[in-house]
């Protein structure tokens, strides 16, 4: 069920495009700020709101890598792998990262609160490697410097 | 700074733009000129504002570089409403992060940029299509818009003039194909990201099949300075035949990674050695890709290249969007272009067949040849897909643009592909 809230604003959403179905993308984000994430439940409901099928809308929200089709954790760790990154050498932070949290990307660590992803590219490449958490950007991030960061999300 | 032709370099994109990076609040932005182009502007019809940029030979920064008035030149001004004027936004290039600073931090001339391409084409609703990583950007925007409306820059009647237009900041939600004008259409539309057969092009059925221009944000960004000073003056920006500045980047191992506005047409020699301060200490230039993952290697031949449309293309290269990505002698080419094309390969919206297949294809073979398992034949089935994936081949550009860091490594780093086989590992 979605709630009135949730409601309230894909109902706005769609007063700016033409028609129901144009605002999928905006109702899949309003729902995901609301749980974190889109279930099978959520998204019937969301396509039932929109007046489009299931599977229609899967098919969208399965495209953006944004829209996550599974749990993530309270926070998400979003870790450029792009070519400036890599060339500056990501790979150590993630390694460290994986070590630290005990998981690898696409997992969430046993009490919910990291899920870790890769992602490319952050538009930061002056500052590799970079690294997202939920909101804030880190940039030119030091291996060692993580326990520090990960620190403000606990 | 003084520079050898007897000038001083003008910075007109990022003069204003404050230390810290805060944007410039519609107070700060009018008290440097700002909205005085859009006044100027008002006075003159739509076809003589697309004049003045097709005269100043403005091209597309987003990395195309078609000529920005003769592109709004086919959007039929006499339809019925609406048109569609939207800022391509969705900055995603790897190695790109140019159009991130005019975002941040001077949101106004952005603003006032859109209402002068809008006018031109008579478009009366407009979209930044932001990406959704840039959250200080979306703020600022935000503010920006309603500042401006508040102001009397957008909304009804804008200053009297009878011209109205809304404006309305979309955020993304991944996946690089938005990048691509049709795409980004499909997607503002609430579908799946994928190209549109063209024709019919975007000027002439874009979102929600109306007229429709998407332009690029530095390209938006260049239209209050063209209106207030002219078009010669813009053409007298450059070193070269490609008007106006650019904003240029470099980011690898060099001593100050970062972007800077320069006149067009500086060499790559300049901005590596001068701007970005050389190469690290312990390490030497072996090759850079001069906008983008999408574009053709350079070499240290290529160094006197100037960095315009027309020389980079003649260098058998693309300017791309001039945000330079440097590999040196200690990383591996084959590494680096695995993970090329692992991006391309994960980013391909699967939407014809050749990309959707071929991609995956050519970074598991590029893989293999990393991790020492590669056979000599690799090598030409490799340049088979350079083909196969070429222009032409495919439904958008987007592999073809894929192509072009592989093909030109295997020109030029041919022998360190051939080690990594006959030495069965990565020699790096």
């Amino acid at each position: 069920m979605l709630s009135s809230e949730e409601i309230l604003e894909i109902k706005h959403a769609i007063k700016l495009v033409p028609y129901k179905k144009a605002a999928s993308v905006e109702a899949l984000k309003v729902v995901q700020e609301h749980r974190r994430w889109i279930s099978d439940e959520s998204l019937r409901d969301v396509a039932k709101f929109l007046e489009m099928s299931p599977e229609e809308l899967d098919s969208v929200a399965t495209f953006y890598n944004m829209i996550f089709r599974k749990e993530v954790g309270k926070h998400v760790i979003l870790v450029c792998d792009s070519i400036s990154c890599w060339v500056m050498g990501y790979e150590k932070l993630r390694d460290q990262l994986f070590n630290r949290l005990g998981i690898k990307y696409g997992e969430t660590t046993h009490d919910g609160l990291f899920t870790v992803l890769p992602n490319c590219c952050l538009g930061t490449c002056d500052c590799a490697p970079a690294l997202m958490i939920d909101h804030d950007l880190y940039r030119n991030v030091k291996a060692e410097e993580l326990n520090q960061i990960l620190e403000k999300y606990k | 700074m003084e520079r050898g032709w007897g000038e001083v370099m003008e910075r007109p994109l990022t003069q204003h733009i404050r230390k810290d990076g805060r944007p410039l609040t519609l107070k700060e932005y009018e008290a440097v000129g700002g909205y005085q182009a859009l006044r100027k502007m008002l006075k003159l019809t739509p076809k003589e504002v697309q004049t003045l940029v097709k005269d100043s030979n403005l091209r597309g920064r987003g990395g195309a570089g078609f000529s920005t008035g003769l592109k709004w030149s086919f959007v039929p001004l006499d339809t019925p409403k609406p048109k569609y004027l939207i800022t391509n936004a969705d900055e995603m290039e790897p190695g790109t992060f140019k159009d991130r600073i005019l975002l941040e931090s001077t949101p106004h001339q952005l603003i006032e940029g859109m209402i002068i391409a809008a006018y031109a084409i008579q478009a009366n609703i407009s979209y930044v299509y932001l990406r959704w990583a840039y959250k200080t950007a979306a703020q600022a925007i935000l503010s920006a818009i309603d500042e401006a409306m508040a102001k009397g820059y957008l909304g009804n009647n804008i200053l009297g003039s009878g011209y109205d237009l809304e404006m309305h900041l979309h955020t993304g939600v991944g996946r690089y194909m938005c990048g691509e004008e049709t795409a980004l259409l499909n997607s503002l539309e609430g579908k799946r990201a994928t190209p549109r057969a063209k024709p019919p092009f975007p000027q002439v059925s874009g979102l929600y099949g109306r007229p429709t221009i998407v332009n690029n944000v530095e390209t938006l960004c260049c239209l209050p300075h063209i209106v207030n000073k002219g078009a010669e003056w813009f053409q007298k920006l450059s070193l070269t035949g490609d008007a106006g500045t650019k904003l240029y980047g470099v980011s690898g191992k060099v001593k100050k990674p970062g972007a800077w506005e320069l006149p067009m047409g500086v060499t790559l020699r300049e901005l590596i050695e001068e701007h970005a301060g050389g190469m690290q200490d312990g390490f030497k230039f072996r090759g850079a890709l001069p906008g983008g993952a999408s574009t053709d290697f350079l070499v240290e031949e290529h160094l006197d290249v100037k960095m315009d449309y027309t020389s980079v293309a003649a260098a058998g290269s693309r300017l791309g969007t001039g945000t330079v990505v440097i590999l040196d002698d200690k990383t591996c080419p084959v590494g680096f272009v695995e993970n090329l094309e692992h991006f391309f390969a994960q980013e391909s919206c699967g939407f014809c067949t050749p990309c959707r297949e071929g991609l995956p294809w050519v970074e598991k073979i590029l893989s293999a040849i990393d991790s020492g398992e590669g056979k000599i034949n690799d090598l030409k089935l490799l340049e088979h897909h350079t083909k196969f994936l070429g222009p032409g081949n495919t439904f958008c550009a987007f592999a073809p643009g894929a192509m072009e860091p592989l093909q030109s490594a295997l020109k030029y780093f041919r022998a360190d592909f051939e080690k990594h086989i006959h030495e069965h590992r990565c020699p790096y």
